[in-house]
């Protein structure tokens, strides 16, 4: 029963989503708007569950004085800063401290963390292109013509460099992604089908 | 805990106050002395995370691990709360209840719609995944998100990445053919001339057939097959360059605007 009762509900549902798609009519597009919506509210509850491993993880580390257990103090500050100020204990996200929370918190973060990527791209392409292959080059003429195409003082040569690089990513890019995207279409189909018919049970876990 | 590291963080202290009071006496059209003191200290703050995670190019340091620590629980619970307000305030208690709506002040459907009182059950059952005895029980739920989502995605993907991209690759490779002096009047890339148009789709077609024969691994890329393979590495090899290019020019643009942030609404050395 632990494990039959889900396998039939993967089944049940999977059949009817899959099937759907084949028949246009009102009362099967009315069941598979509610689907959708279901999925999406157990969705916020399996965010939940994010959380609240979240919480019990930091606060093991805490308790148990691991290594750098001080940040876990900062990092459920931040956790509970942000859903006090945030689930309606002064306006939600629309409220003063939010906005501030989100603006001068989560955005100089966020942002600052990405942009710092640049700077390790930058070094893993150096020592990529260090191979000295002609593939190695040719994939560096291709980021070059690319990012040279952002460089506003290129001058006369702004509209020739444009036209190459516009030309580089609607074809030769277009029919490599075309390749890969095929692909993985049909590993995406495959794998629906595997979950479905109960051949990918690894979702069920142990016992 | 070092001298010299409680040296540092001594300094840094300083400067953050610094930098609050020079932020709060010099804040733009404020309302009172609170609001001047809170702006100031939210930009101090903002500068300060933006430097500690741009301490970690030197070396790893508790600062950037302050900075660290902070963006996931913020991000962690900017996720839930917005999953709350959109989801469960927006999309489900305007459904089953009234009186939940008046607290959180959105308005109410009309009418109870009982089957929206599954979702929540279900997702009572994902959380029983905390109970020692009971978490076989959450499968029940996860079962219907994977099936659904299962689904949803097989006729989707096969209609979009499949069959609407081998439809796309069919494209001819003669077009228009106004004879040799139109053929060669415009070799311009961004132009419309037959050349080049003809090139283009050599290029797409050939492009997705090479492509996928680099990734068939079921015959030895050898002769012919081999060198389609090649071909198809090469298409590849480009394509990854213009991804290359685009996420470093999209990451130094992110670079770019912090740097202004600091310049401009932290130091007030440029003007925005």
């Amino acid at each position: 029963m632990k494990k039959e009762i889900p396998l039939f509900i993967v089944f049940i549902t999977g059949l009817f989503m899959a099937v759907q798609f084949f028949v246009p009519h009102a009362k099967s597009e009315w069941v598979y708007e509610y689907m959708l919506d279901w999925t999406i509210i157990i969705g916020v509850f399996a965010l939940a569950l994010g959380i609240w491993s979240f919480v019990r993880v930091a606060t093991n580390k805490i308790r148990r004085k691991s290594e750098n257990w001080q940040y876990s103090i900062v990092a459920l500050a931040g956790l509970f800063g942000m859903i006090i100020f945030g689930l309606g204990f002064w306006g939600g996200v629309e409220s003063y401290m939010f906005r501030n929370f989100f603006n001068f918190v989560m955005v100089p973060l966020h942002a600052t963390m990405f942009s710092l990527l640049a700077f390790f791209i930058a070094s893993a392409a150096f020592r990529a292109f260090r191979a000295h292959s002609l593939l190695a080059s040719v994939l560096l003429l291709s980021a070059i013509i690319i990012m040279i195409r952002f460089n506003p003082f290129l001058g006369p040569l702004s509209e020739p460099i444009d036209s190459l690089a516009s030309w580089i990513l609607n074809f030769p890019n277009m029919a490599a992604k075309r390749a890969i995207v095929i692909g993985i279409g049909l590993g995406m189909v495959a794998t629906a089908l595997k979950v479905i018919l109960g051949i990918e049970r690894t979702y069920l876990g142990g016992d | 805990m070092r001298k010299s590291t409680m040296i540092v963080t001594l300094v840094v202290v300083l400067l953050f106050i610094a930098s609050w009071i020079f932020k709060t006496m010099t804040a733009p059209e404020v309302d009172s002395t609170f609001d001047a003191l809170t702006q100031g200290f939210l930009v101090t703050f903002a500068a300060f995370l933006t430097l500690a995670i741009m301490s970690f190019l030197y070396q790893d340091n508790p600062f950037y691990k302050f900075a660290e620590h902070l963006y996931v629980g913020v991000s962690a619970a900017y996720a839930m709360t917005l999953g709350f307000w959109s989801t469960l305030v927006g999309n489900l208690f305007p459904r089953v209840s009234e009186t939940l709506c008046g607290w959180f002040q959105v308005e109410f459907s009309g009418q109870h719609d009982w089957q929206f009182l599954i979702p929540p059950i279900l997702g009572i059952l994902l959380l029983m995944r905390l109970s020692p005895k009971g978490g076989w029980i959450s499968r029940w739920a996860l079962a219907f998100i994977v099936g659904t989502t299962a689904g949803l995605n097989l006729p989707r993907f096969l209609r979009s990445d499949f069959i609407e991209q081998i439809s796309g690759t069919f494209l001819p490779l003669l077009v228009d053919w106004e004879g040799f002096g139109h053929f060669f009047s415009n070799l311009s890339l961004s132009a419309s001339g037959q050349f080049v148009a003809i090139l283009s789709n050599f290029v797409i077609v050939s492009g997705v057939i090479c492509g996928l024969i680099y990734f068939f691994f079921s015959k030895e890329h050898k002769g012919a097959f081999g060198s389609a393979s090649r071909y198809g590495i090469w298409i590849l090899m480009i394509t990854f360059g213009a991804s290359f290019g685009y996420t470093v020019m999209g990451r130094i643009s992110l670079l770019v605007g912090r740097l202004t942030f600091l310049m401009d609404d932290w130091l007030g050395i440029i003007s925005g």
